[in-house]
């Protein structure tokens, strides 16, 4: 029965593990391009804050700013999680997981920001300038001739990130959240077995092996033209 | 008064001027062939007529009206209608890899149909057919330039004289008055210019006019109805081709041109 019970806890920290997984995916993805435009914008201030954060996160510890993230808002603006989560209605668990997503979300941004930024400076300047010749807008050239070339120019480094962040979510248990490589932790200590680090192991690995081929496959896929 | 006029360009990167007051006409239906020797500013010349640089001074009329003039600023998008006049065939193609021939041509094409249909709030039945219509135009340029059979090849899969003539099919959908070429056979193996420059011999039409810029000069002499030869960021000689080949008469010019001969 005991093995039943280990399962059931591993699963559930398991789906803690997929959720922050597609959290900080989604979020990070569109926001490291936000983050990319800004350190390449003439505009100095924002590209110099962009630039500058950057630095900064990639510069310390994912789990370092994960525990900062969750002392911010008592330590710095005097509010305990439980007025806020009062305030908001939702669970203590929901908060310091939303915390956890926080920290992982800027800090994937700013990883993936840097791999954009490398895709879309080695684009050819001819293709934008082909772009312009033809009438097309700013937009219009991005859409329509560079984001396709900056995505499959990404997909190999993001590949590697992504992969990276499947193990960083272990990093989530700094915040409290139960999540896989926690739940196993928890089982480890209550049954004084060593086997749910095994099984936790195994299901990193099949989660990390899924990918691999999601990412073969649709490096395969946009493998129909080369430069 | 002439279709294309332009009008004592300058041009300077820092503290180096490149161009320095170039003046040349032309009319619809004329090509004039542009040479000189590297470095003399033949390509800075083609991207300020196409705004990719701006020129400092001067001014460009097309038909009449003044669509450039270096004192005046100009928003994106009136340096978009502006750009219109012109197309541009790069030396490296520039063909966009991800999109088979055929898209590469239609692309900008397309772009514009959807965006004037847009603003006419157009259904959707008219939308598909003023695609239509443009995939129609779009493959017989292809074809116009000898590559019926290749429209649904990418860019990887074609040789460089082909990719070029995708590239002049694609400058060709949008119409241009004024079509300029930067050394369109510069980038080729020696075998593949021939299919190029005769693709480019074929243009020569009422409907627009051509600036070319080449190291070709037998091509340049056959193709051109006038010749400019640029020294130094200045004209130094213009002239029809028999004139400019047969009787030049500055030194400069004398000299280029013995030197490309013996290359
Ligand atoms: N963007 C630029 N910045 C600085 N110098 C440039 C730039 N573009 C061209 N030049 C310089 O201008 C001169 C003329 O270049 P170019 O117009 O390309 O000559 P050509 O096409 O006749 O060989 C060259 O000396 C080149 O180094
Ligand atoms: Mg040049």
């Amino acid at each position: 029965m005991d093995f039943i019970i280990i399962l059931q806890n591993l699963l559930n920290g398991f789906g803690n593990t997929v959720l922050l997984f597609a959290i900080t995916l989604i979020a990070a993805l569109p926001l490291g391009l936000l983050i990319a435009f800004g350190s390449m914008s003439k505009f100095i201030p924002i590209k110099a804050f962009c630039r500058g954060l950057v630095w900064v996160i990639r510069g310390t510890p994912l789990l370092l700013q994960v525990l900062l993230v969750t002392l911010v808002p008592f330590y710095v603006f005097n509010i305990g999680n439980t007025e806020i989560i009062s305030f908001l209605g939702i669970k203590m668990k929901t908060l310091l997981f939303s915390y956890a997503c926080l920290a992982f979300i800027i800090n994937y941004g700013c990883y993936f920001s840097e791999i954009i930024r490398g895709a879309i400076e080695s684009v050819p300047k001819g293709q934008f300038e082909a772009g312009k010749v033809l009438g097309m807008t700013k937009g219009q050239i991005f859409r329509k001739v560079i984001l396709f070339q900056v995505i499959k120019k990404s997909l190999a480094p993001a590949s590697n990130e992504i992969i990276t962040l499947v193990k960083d979510t272990a990093l989530a248990s700094i915040a409290g959240v139960i999540e896989l490589y926690t739940s196993a932790e928890h089982l480890v200590n209550q049954f004084i077995v060593l086997t749910p680090l095994l099984y936790a192991a195994i299901f990193y690995l099949i989660f990390n092996g899924v990918l691999t081929l999601l990412f073969a496959y649709l490096e395969k896929k946009m493998s129909f033209y080369k430069e | 008064m002439s279709f294309f006029e332009v009008k004592n360009i300058y041009k300077s990167f820092g503290n180096a001027q490149i161009l320095k007051g170039i003046n040349f006409t032309l009319e619809k239906g004329e090509v004039v062939s542009i040479i000189g020797s590297s470095g003399s500013g033949k390509t800075t010349l083609l991207r300020c007529l196409n705004f990719l640089e701006f020129a400092d001074m001067g001014t460009i009329n097309i038909g009449g009206e003044e669509i450039y003039n270096a004192q005046k600023n100009y928003n994106d998008a009136e340096l978009r209608a502006n750009r219109l006049h012109f197309g541009l065939v790069f030396q490296s193609f520039n063909l966009f890899p991800q999109y088979s021939a055929l898209k590469n041509v239609q692309l900008a094409l397309d772009l514009q149909t959807k965006e004037r249909l847009q603003k006419q709030k157009a259904s959707k039945a008219e939308l598909k057919e003023a695609l239509a219509k443009n995939m129609q135009i779009a493959t017989d340029l292809l074809e116009k330039v000898g590559l019926g059979n290749k429209i649904k090849n990418y860019p990887c899969e074609l040789s460089g004289g082909q990719c070029q003539r995708v590239a002049i099919a694609r400058a060709l959908a949008l119409k241009p008055e004024i079509l300029c070429f930067d050394e369109p056979t510069s980038a080729l193996d020696p075998e593949l210019t021939g299919e190029v420059l005769r693709v480019i011999k074929d243009l020569r039409s009422a409907e627009r006019g051509m600036v070319i810029v080449t190291h070709e000069m037998e091509f340049a002499r056959e193709v051109s109805d006038k010749i400019i030869f640029m020294a130094d960021g200045v004209i130094e000689e213009m002239g029809a081709p028999e004139q400019i080949f047969e009787n030049p008469t500055r030194a400069k010019t004398k000299s280029f041109l013995k030197n490309y001969v013996h290359r």
